[in-house]
């Protein structure tokens, strides 16, 4: 292990890692902890200049005033009718993909592989004109089932990526046995693969929750107005009516950031398996 | 969930209770079709949104459009104007920077990997903690460090007022605001390259530690010789998502500064949104332009991507 | 496989309802109004006409206002409403030029508009034809704590050398002299604006934000020099750059600042952070040189008809009902602005009515500099006033950029 472990230190050393971790701890999340503390300061804190010391009082208030005073419950609700969908979309399409590019030899099949993993790193920005144009001319142009459509298909190259290395780890045993057997390809693929399957479809829904609730960019190119607005791009716009009123902004963005952090403390094991893909030989 | 393999039914069992066996022409060619019906969907997909729009925006930047009315081809002329920009210019500059210091993520993470890799009661919380910054969306990251850096009251001003006498504006400050977002930037990129690290960490061989622990290997030696050359994995992602991170760098600018003071935090990606679709934009073309060069340095790291996919996808 | 089938294709073919079939009697509108007093102006407006026309059903969608100004550009082409509210000036001009709105000159012959608004016919009329109806519009100038100036025996000034030498007495005292907050760029055009109106005059700004005059011409040097005097000494509030106009309106609430230049929209924002009117006074900006004639901003807002609109009968009904006097009278009065017809009436708050004199005595009146410079140049010309104003000393090099600007974006 390294590096050594604590425990064939000096007394010493430990009771100074000790001390260490709970200081970098809060040194780390400062900002954070300065926001979350200022979420809950009533107004007259700020007008009197409290910017740092404790809350006179706590103001949960602030978050009732924000989900009275504007439609932060709407953008949220909008956020889930994206963010499901893509992860129910991209997750179902990259099975499929993942099995053939893993299962089949054929030709072209590094080069379809290669692209939906280079298409993944692509500036949004090279998409973003047509795309927009593209949902634009379909009518879905701030509809949220435009956003999500993309959404699905963007994702569908780093699904891939994640389902094909996953698959191809498994061992081959298991389907050649199964077409002695006689078995379909489709039933390989519905009762044999996918079923194994499940610790990446589980790792995958996380992570592609986590990236398209966070999303802002493509939010911001294909929605407009609260009633299709996700959470991201409509932080944004109540950040302008909110000037100077610091205790909604910290409050609309501790509950922004509420349903990834959720996500990842209970799906946590999932979460770290999907990201640290390929880190690991 | 248990191991893969433990919950799957047993696929003979499982068969059993499928479909009656098909016979005739598809059961023959199944394996031919097979790939096309599962690429299918997927590929298709991604052609209309990834892969044909690349090449659509590739011949818009060859057009001036305002996106309502015609087209009007301007052949190379956005691409000449590009180079007489001063925004384009900063905006380039400002890529470069964020490239070299984003960069500072991977040694940072690795350090709080290495602080973190330990067995002590409640570590597993600590760690989840440390990773807790890559989880929030970087709206609320740049909004988070909008008030640490605000004028006046933040929270950074108060403190270099204490120490200086004179409190620093840093989004206000044309010389320091690019900075001050590439350090909102890395919070998070430091927690992801930390957790890549972690994982890393945790499958170094033991064995090899100890051999060169007899051999009287520790400190700065051990990691550099041994540790860091176990990692190389961790390290490679490490350093791809950061680059994409890097050059992707958009939610923060537009949050933070919208480009400003007067431009001067402008980065390609959101000079790029600002010339085609903001206010005071609808150069389709001209954005199109900025987009293409943007992606031509992608591409210089993609392609490397690849060639090592590649490398290691035929060696096996 | 059927059920994953199921679910792929559900995924995939989430349909594309949406858009209401266009009836008889029906209308669409689309407006920016998100903040309350606009959004109740129109609901009023509305209801009002769907009160006196009662078989035309209309429906309202507000959008946010930042957001509006791209969407607008996506429904004028691809689903058009019947009516959507922008700006006077070259702001409309896109849309005109690009075919997207409706030439409405019949609705102003009919209801005889040409001389009820015929303040604002000039800033409506392209090309010989009206391409919409204004509704409302505000003045700029000076706010000012009135404590303060009394606290440093300052009195209100007429000219600019006066106005300067109150800076110094602030300055001596630590008070900023004037506020503001540029980080969305535009407040620092009210100040480019006013001072160009006061040096050179109404025709020449026009002629400069028409492309027509170098920026690098003597006189829009003689601008900016004039600028400097208030920004050197430091009579400004430092890092107004990070700041939104509403973060600087507390330094005027709380005396830190003695006056801010702004619309008169921000009086509401003023009188929220606890101003009273015995304690927020309201001067024109000061003469700088006797021989110019008096012109004034006054940001015009509008109605149009898209070209695509289906229902143009009963949306020309709607233009011209926003054109009568009563009408506008009232929701004017629910703005808080002025209304364009010369048959209204002006609210009786206080700064309306000295606005509504200053304004009508004027020898002109601008749009904004957004409203009255193409797009493009309006970017590059508030990003360099917002750099001007943090670096005096980088003119020159400033103004070859926004010239070079100017050869570009007119040409």
């Amino acid at each position: 292990m390294f590096p050594r472990p604590i425990q064939q230190r000096s007394p010493a050393a430990r009771i100074a890692y000790q001390i260490a971790l709970p200081v970098a701890l809060i040194v780390w999340l400062l900002p954070l902890l300065g926001v979350a503390m200022t979420s809950l300061k009533p107004a007259s804190d700020l007008a009197k200049g409290n910017y740092f010391g404790l809350p006179s009082h706590l103001a949960f208030v602030n978050y009732v005033d924000v989900f009275r005073n504007s439609p932060i419950a709407q953008y949220i609700w909008n956020s889930f009718r994206v963010t499901i969908p893509t992860m129910i979309g991209a997750v179902a399409l990259s099975c499929m993909t993942g099995f053939a590019l893993a299962i089949y030899k054929f030709r072209f099949n590094l080069l379809v592989f290669f692209i939906f993993v280079a298409g993944n790193f692509v500036p949004f920005q090279i998409l973003m004109v047509p795309v927009r144009d593209l949902t634009v001319q379909l009518g879905l142009y701030n509809t949220i089932e435009g956003l999500a459509l993309f959404h699905i298909a963007f994702q569908t190259g780093f699904c891939t990526l994640f389902m094909r290395n996953f698959i191809k780890a498994l061992p081959n045993e298991l389907i050649e046995a199964a077409r002695v057997e006689g078995v379909s390809e489709i039933q390989i693929f519905w009762y044999v693969v996918l079923p194994l399957m499940r610790p990446a479809i589980a790792a995958l829904s996380v992570l592609v929750f986590t990236f398209i609730w966070n999303d802002y960019f493509w939010a911001m190119v294909l929605t407009t107005g609260a009633g299709t607005q996700p959470i991201t791009a409509g932080l944004y716009s109540l950040n302008g009516q909110w000037v100077a009123q610091w205790q909604l902004v910290s409050a609309g963005s501790i509950i922004a950031a509420l349903p990834p952090v959720l996500m990842f403390f209970l799906m946590q094991r999932h979460f770290i398996a999907g990201l640290t893909l390929g880190a690991v030989k | 969930m248990s191991s893969p393999l433990s919950s799957s039914a047993s696929p003979t069992a499982a068969v059993g209770r499928g479909a009656p066996r098909s016979h005739g022409y598809w059961r023959r060619n199944q394996r031919r079709f097979a790939p096309l019906i599962f690429v299918g969907p997927g590929a298709l997909m991604f052609l209309i949104y990834v892969v044909i729009p690349i090449f659509r925006s590739m011949s818009i930047s060859l057009y001036h459009w305002d996106g309502m009315g015609a087209m009007k081809w301007a052949g190379l002329g956005n691409y000449a104007e590009l180079w007489s920009d001063p925004a384009f210019v900063v905006s380039l500059k400002n890529n470069v920077l964020w490239l070299v210091l984003y960069m500072l993520a991977v040694p940072a993470g690795l350090f709080i990997a290495i602080f973190l890799n330990q067995t002590v009661r409640g570590i597993r919380i600590y760690k989840s903690l440390f990773f807790f910054p890559f989880v929030i969306s970087q709206v609320v990251v740049g909004l988070i460090f909008t008030w640490f850096y605000a004028p006046d009251f933040g929270l950074l001003f108060k403190l270099t007022k204490m120490l200086t006498g004179h409190g620093v504006a840093i989004l206000a400050d044309e010389n320091y605001a690019t900075y001050g977002i590439i350090f909102a930037g890395l919070w998070p990129q430091i927690a992801y390259c930390m957790i890549l690290y972690l994982t890393g960490l945790n499958n170094v061989a033991p064995d090899q530690v100890e051999a060169a622990r007899l051999d009287g290997a520790k400190g700065w030696r051990m990691l550099w010789y041994v540790i860091l050359p176990q990692l190389r994995p961790a390290t490679f992602i490490a350093v791809v998502v950061t680059v994409i991170g890097a050059l992707r760098s958009f939610d923060l600018v537009s949050i933070m500064t919208q480009g400003g003071p007067y431009g001067a935090t402008r980065v390609l990606s959101y000079y790029m949104f600002e010339q085609a679709l903001s206010e005071y934009g609808y150069r389709m073309g001209y954005g199109a332009a900025i987009a293409v060069v943007l992606f031509a340095i992608m591409m210089i790291f993609i392609s490397g991507f690849i060639w090592k996919m590649y490398r290691d996808e035929t060696e096996r | 496989m059927v059920q994953l089938k199921r679910s792929v294709l559900g995924a995939l073919a989430i349909s594309t309802i949406t858009s209401l079939a266009a009836h008889a009697g029906t209308l669409v509108i689309n407006t920016d109004t998100s903040d309350p007093a606009p959004k109740k102006a129109f609901q009023t407006l509305i209801n009002d006409f769907e009160k006196a026309n009662p078989d035309i059903k209309v429906t309202w969608n507000v959008f946010d206002h930042e957001g509006y100004k791209t969407a607008i550009r996506n429904f004028l082409s691809a689903d058009a409403p019947d009516l959507v509210n922008w700006y006077a000036g070259n702001r409309m001009a896109p849309f005109v030029k690009a075919g997207q709105f409706l030439d409405v000159s019949d609705v102003w012959k009919q209801n005889g508009l040409d001389k009820t608004l015929a303040s604002a016919m000039p800033s409506m009329t392209i090309d010989g034809k009206q391409w919409g109806i204004p509704y409302t519009y505000y003045q700029w100038g000076i706010y000012y704590n009135k404590d303060v100036y009394k606290k440093y025996g300052v009195s209100v000034p007429k000219t600019w050398d006066e106005f300067l030498a109150g800076c110094a007495k602030f300055k001596a005292a630590g008070v900023d002299c004037t506020t503001t907050g540029t980080k969305a760029l535009w407040p620092s055009a009210g100040w480019f604006d006013y001072l160009d109106l006061r040096t050179n005059g109404y025709q020449f700004h026009m002629d400069l934000t028409a492309g027509k005059v170098k920026w690098t011409d003597p006189r829009v040097k003689k601008v900016f020099d004039n600028w400097a005097q208030l920004i050197k000494p430091g009579y400004v509030t430092k890092n107004a750059a990070a700041l939104d106009w509403q973060d600087a309106a507390p330094l005027l609430v709380q005396g830190k600042a003695a006056t801010y230049l702004m619309g008169n929209f921000a009086v509401a924002t003023f009188k929220q952070g606890g101003m009273k009117e015995s304690s927020l006074g309201f001067f024109p900006f000061p003469t700088i040189d006797p021989k110019v004639a008096r012109a004034e901003e006054a940001p015009t807002d509008t109605m149009h008809i898209p070209a695509k609109a289906k229902n143009v009968a009963e949306a020309k009904k709607f233009l011209a009902f926003l054109a009568s006097a009563p009408e506008q009278t009232k929701i004017n009065d629910i703005l808080g602005q002025l209304p364009v017809n010369n048959q209204s009436t002006v609210g009786n708050d206080p700064f309306l009515q000295e606005g509504f004199k200053m304004l009508s005595s004027a020898h002109g009146l601008a749009q904004f500099f957004d409203r009255d410079a193409p797009a493009q140049m309006a970017k590059v010309g508030m990003e360099g006033f917002q750099e001007f104003m943090a670096h005096p000393e980088r003119v020159d090099a400033i103004l070859k950029r926004l010239e070079a600007a100017r050869e570009r974006i007119y040409h």
